[in-house]
Parts: C-alpha cells; structure tokens; sequence
C-alpha cells in the first residue's frame, strides 16, 4: 500500500490511526533487536499523536509513521545526534521539518541511529548503537543516516524517513539499503532545530520507497523559514507532477566512473541504457575539480564540526558529571568531553581547530572555501550543457564490520567521493535503487541537478522506476 | 606536518584530554589525513572569492517585535547543576 491509499483509508475511517501504530511500533521493537535502527522508540508520544489523528482525520500524512535521524529535535523526545554526548537531551521544541510533518498528521514512531554527528560514511563512528544493513547483518547500513535509510528498507507498512546529508549521508545509506534518499539544494529545507554538523554543508531530506513518496515528503517539509537565516526564498512548486524526460540530456562526468567495483559499474550502465530507450540523450562531462572535493570537502566540515561542537560543554544540556567546589571549569568542560565524544568526534575537532589556527587558516580553511568556487562552477559549466548528471552513487556496495575496522580515517573518507562533490556544491541528488550486485546487496545511482531543480532529479528517478515495473 | 606534540596542544585548546595512546595513534592518523589536503596547494585561487556559502545567501529581517520564546523553567528542566535562575559551574576565574 503507498502513502496516498493509507492516507485516504485513514481519512475516510476504514483505518484506525491508533491500531495502525501499536502495531508498528510492535514491529519495529522486533526490527530493532536485530538491526539496532533506532535509538529511541516514541511510543508513547507516537500514539498519542495517533489518537489526534483519529480525531481529526486530516492531512496529507494522516497516521503516516515516520523515523527520524537522531541529529533533528523532535519535542519531548531523546536527541543525542548519535553521540553520549547528547544523552539524556530532551529537546523542548520541535524541528521546522518535524512540525510541518505533525501539521499533515504523520506520526513520528522514534529517532535513528547514525554515525555520531554525522561524523562517518557507515554509521559505526558512535558510541551508541550501530545499524545493520537490510540484507546482511554483518555489514553496515552505509552513513550517517544509517538507521533511517535501513527502517525504511525493512519497513513492510507505509514509512516515511527523514535523513540529514553534509557529505553523502542520504546518499550513502540509501544506496546501501537500496531505497530513495533525496539531498535537496543547501537551504531548500529548514535546518531550524538540526544538532549541526557544518552550518554551510548540512540539508535535511526524505528517505523512502518511491519516487512520488520522497517528492510528496519533499511538498511538505520544503519552503523557507524565518528561524533558519540560510532558508532559501525560493517559489514552492509540486514535486510530484513530474516532467516528461523524453527531451533530457544527461551528462556522465568521466571521472565518476574511475574505480568503481564491476558489479556496480554493469548495473549503471544498465540503467543508461533504460532511460537511452525513454529517449534521454547522454553526453560524457569532464568536471575538472574531481579530484579536489574530498579535501576540500573535509577541511570545510571538519572546520566548521570543531565550532559547532564548542558549544556542548555538559553544562545547559545532555551528559555532564558531578563536580566541587574546588574544581575548576576548564577541567570540567575538558573531562565531560573528552569522556562522552567517540574517537572520530575527536579527530574531526582536532583537524577542524588545527586548520582554524592563526598561521594554518590561510593555508588550509580560507583556501578550502576558495577551491569550492571552482568546484561549484565546474558544475555550472556542465548545467549550462546538460540538465542532470548520472553515476554510480558510491563507488562498491555494503562493505562487511571487519573490513571497516582496517580502514584507517583517510580511507574510510575516500569512499566519499561521488557524493561529497555535489553536496560541497549545495546542489541536488538523488539516489535511485537499480538491482543488486552478486551478493544479493542493492545498488544505487545518483541524479544530480543544479540548485533547486529537484523536479528534474526526481522525474528522471520517477522515469526509470516506472521503466523498471514494467 | 602535525606530530604528537602538535596533537596535544590542538586538542588542549579544543578541550579534550587524550590518553598517549590516542595521542601515539591520532598524531600518525591526522599526519595522513592533514598531508593529503596538501593537494589543494596546487590550484591556482588568485582572484577567486572563498564561498562561504553553497548558494547566495541574503541578510534576513525581521520587525523588531518581542517574539515568544523557551520559558526559563523549560530551560532549566535541562540542567542538573542550577541554582536559582543560573546554571551553575565549577569556579571559572
């Protein structure tokens, strides 16, 4: 059943918002035994908003159940962004995004686990809980949003997630669970009450089942927002009436297609040949800058990381520890950190302080930001000649635990390198599910537009997935 | 070039306190990381303006009107060590 036929069966009484819920969040206490998706389960919270809608019956999300990474605040629920950090914060407020789904009737059922932060590409950086993957326990759901991106893989009853992207953190975990993911343009939607990562990188965006359920996620929690100074002004429009494609061109920048893993390069190109038949037109694009998005991308949000996470000092909020009379605050900020932050968190500060020093921030920060320009107007160059671009969403499927643990920092953010290119830009993408790879594990491309052409990323996915039924 | 020198001063002005070993072990690890931005050293910046931000941003507004915001109870819900209406610290000065 999709989203808009549980809508209109809750509306019209043939469902029971209340029933429908018990027996979700019964289900997804199961799920969470085995996956570990969520950190916290609403219950309470997530049945009582279903009683509200039995009540009234409105909206375009009337009973739908939604799961949230744990970096967006939802009122009276833990928020510990995937860090012991965080612990114990309820946060008395919700989120923009949160409140516009409340206000369609969606029910959010609880907060999901993720790399602490956002601080990972495979949700194991926590000192929380670590998801699995779908379709092999023993491998990572991809990150940060992990554990959105696997209770909407898992889920067997209408399910909206709700993600959180600086680098790739939609992407990575929808492709890995093989579900839709949707980075909007930077601004497109309100980062009022998100636990930040890098205020200049960071968008929030839907993670689910189909093209037409991430467009309608996409109506509703878009738009600008006086609490957030960076939301865009920008003329709401309806993602779900989708273009007609026959006339796209759609570039495939080469270096994209450089060290992928075979299964995943077969499975890309089996998908250009699909839209090819729907009449897309493909031209090959050579985006210069490739090989300057990781550093570039890591000096920016480790830069702004180390600010950001200046503020946690276990004194307003989340964990903290008994002192004295005779300690003193530097002690105590410095003990209540160095405690409850995993060894990523700490990494990132340190490079994120280092690259700010007096003597360092020419050479490191300002020059980040000055070869982002160049990066974003590589891939204006190429919008001036093409509507999308097309590759591989990353470069191999689900990686198992224990090769994860070899990898050293560097490595593991390595594996960025298709998503972390568009996100420095602000510019939208979504993964797609195209198939899977000999181990049974889901692959996914990427379409990327340029800033707020989320219609056209989301009609070529809506293009290929109705091909795809067919 | 950061060595386990440099990794603790760093991290003391960040207010962490590291163990030798994560001090041993993060110096090797961000040398990597840090060496591997050198690569920008290469791209010619002159004349180009550093983007703050993705997309053009613009100054926002607002009527200078008192707005409603958390109340200092909701607030101080969060805190355990409080006194009165303060949060309360070990001795800063």
């Amino acid at each position: 059943m999709d989203i808009e036929e549980y809508v209109n069966k809750i509306k019209s009484k043939k469902l029971n918002a209340v029933n429908t819920i018990k027996k979700v969040i019964s289900k997804v206490k199961e799920l969470n035994k085995e996956y570990n998706c969520f950190i916290t389960i609403c219950e309470d919270e997530a049945l009582e908003q279903a009683r509200l809608v039995d009540k009234n019956r409105k909206g375009r999300l009337a009973g739908v159940p939604v799961s949230v990474k744990d970096a967006i605040c939802v009122k009276n629920v833990q928020a510990t962004a995937g860090s012991k950090m965080l612990e114990g914060y309820v946060p008395p407020f919700d989120a923009t995004v949160i409140q516009r789904l409340k206000d369609e009737g969606a029910i959010i059922i609880g907060k999901t686990s993720q790399d602490a932060f956002g601080f990972g590409s495979f949700s194991v950086n926590t000192n929380m809980s670590v998801p699995k993957n779908p379709f092999d326990k023993n491998r990572s759901a991809g990150g940060s949003s992990g554990g959105t991106a696997c209770v909407t893989q898992l889920a067997d009853f209408p399910h909206i997630g709700i993600g959180e992207s600086t680098g790739g953190s939609i992407s990575a975990p929808s492709s890995f669970c093989g579900v839709y993911g949707l980075t909007p343009t930077y601004g497109l939607n309100s980062r009022y009450g998100l636990i930040d990562y890098g205020n200049s990188l960071d968008k929030i965006g839907p993670i689910c089942k189909s093209t037409h359920d991430t467009a309608l996620v996409l109506n509703i929690i878009s738009g600008n927002d006086p609490r957030d100074q960076t939301s865009l002004n920008s003329k709401k429009i309806d993602y779900t009436k989708f273009e007609d494609i026959k006339n796209y061109t759609i570039g495939l920048p080469k270096q994209y297609f450089q060290n992928i893993s075979p299964s995943v390069k077969k499975s890309v190109e089996e998908v250009i040949s699909v839209l090819k038949k729907l009449g897309i037109r493909f031209v090959e694009v050579d985006l210069k800058t490739t090989k300057y998005h990781i550093p570039a991308y890591y000096l920016i949000a480790m830069c702004e990381a180390s600010t950001n996470l200046a503020k946690l000092d276990g004194v307003r909020y989340g964990s903290r520890t008994s002192f004295t009379d005779s300690d003193n605050y530097n002690d105590y900020y410095t003990s209540v950190r160095s405690k409850n932050f995993c060894a990523e968190t700490k990494r990132r500060i340190i490079i994120g302080t280092f690259a700010r020093m007096s003597g360092y921030r020419s050479q490191y920060y300002l020059k980040a930001m000055k070869v982002r320009t160049l990066i974003i107007n590589d891939y204006k160059k190429a919008f001036e000649k093409v509507d999308c671009l097309l590759s591989p969403t990353m470069m191999f499927t689900a990686p198992r635990f224990d090769e994860i643990e070899k990898l050293d920092p560097l490595q593991e953010y390595q594996s960025d390198l298709l998503t972390c290119g568009p996100n420095l830009a602000g510019i939208p993408m979504i993964n797609v599910p195209c198939g899977k790879d000999e181990n049974g594990l889901p692959i996914g491309f990427h379409i990327i537009a340029d800033h707020l052409n989320e219609l056209k990323i989301l009609s070529v996915a809506n293009a290929y997935e109705e091909a795809m039924k067919k | 070039m950061i060595d386990e020198a440099k990794v603790k001063h760093v991290a003391e002005l960040a207010r962490l306190r590291l163990s030798s070993e994560e001090v041993t072990k993060f110096a090797r690890q961000l040398n990597d990381v840090i060496e591997s931005f050198k690569i920008l050293d290469e791209v010619n910046v002159e004349g180009v303006e550093p983007s703050f931000h993705p997309i053009k941003t613009e100054n926002v507004l607002r009527e200078d009107n008192v707005e409603k915001c958390l109340d200092k109870k909701t607030v101080f819900k969060l805190a355990c060590h409080k006194e009165d209406d303060y949060f309360k610290t070990p001795k800063i000065v």
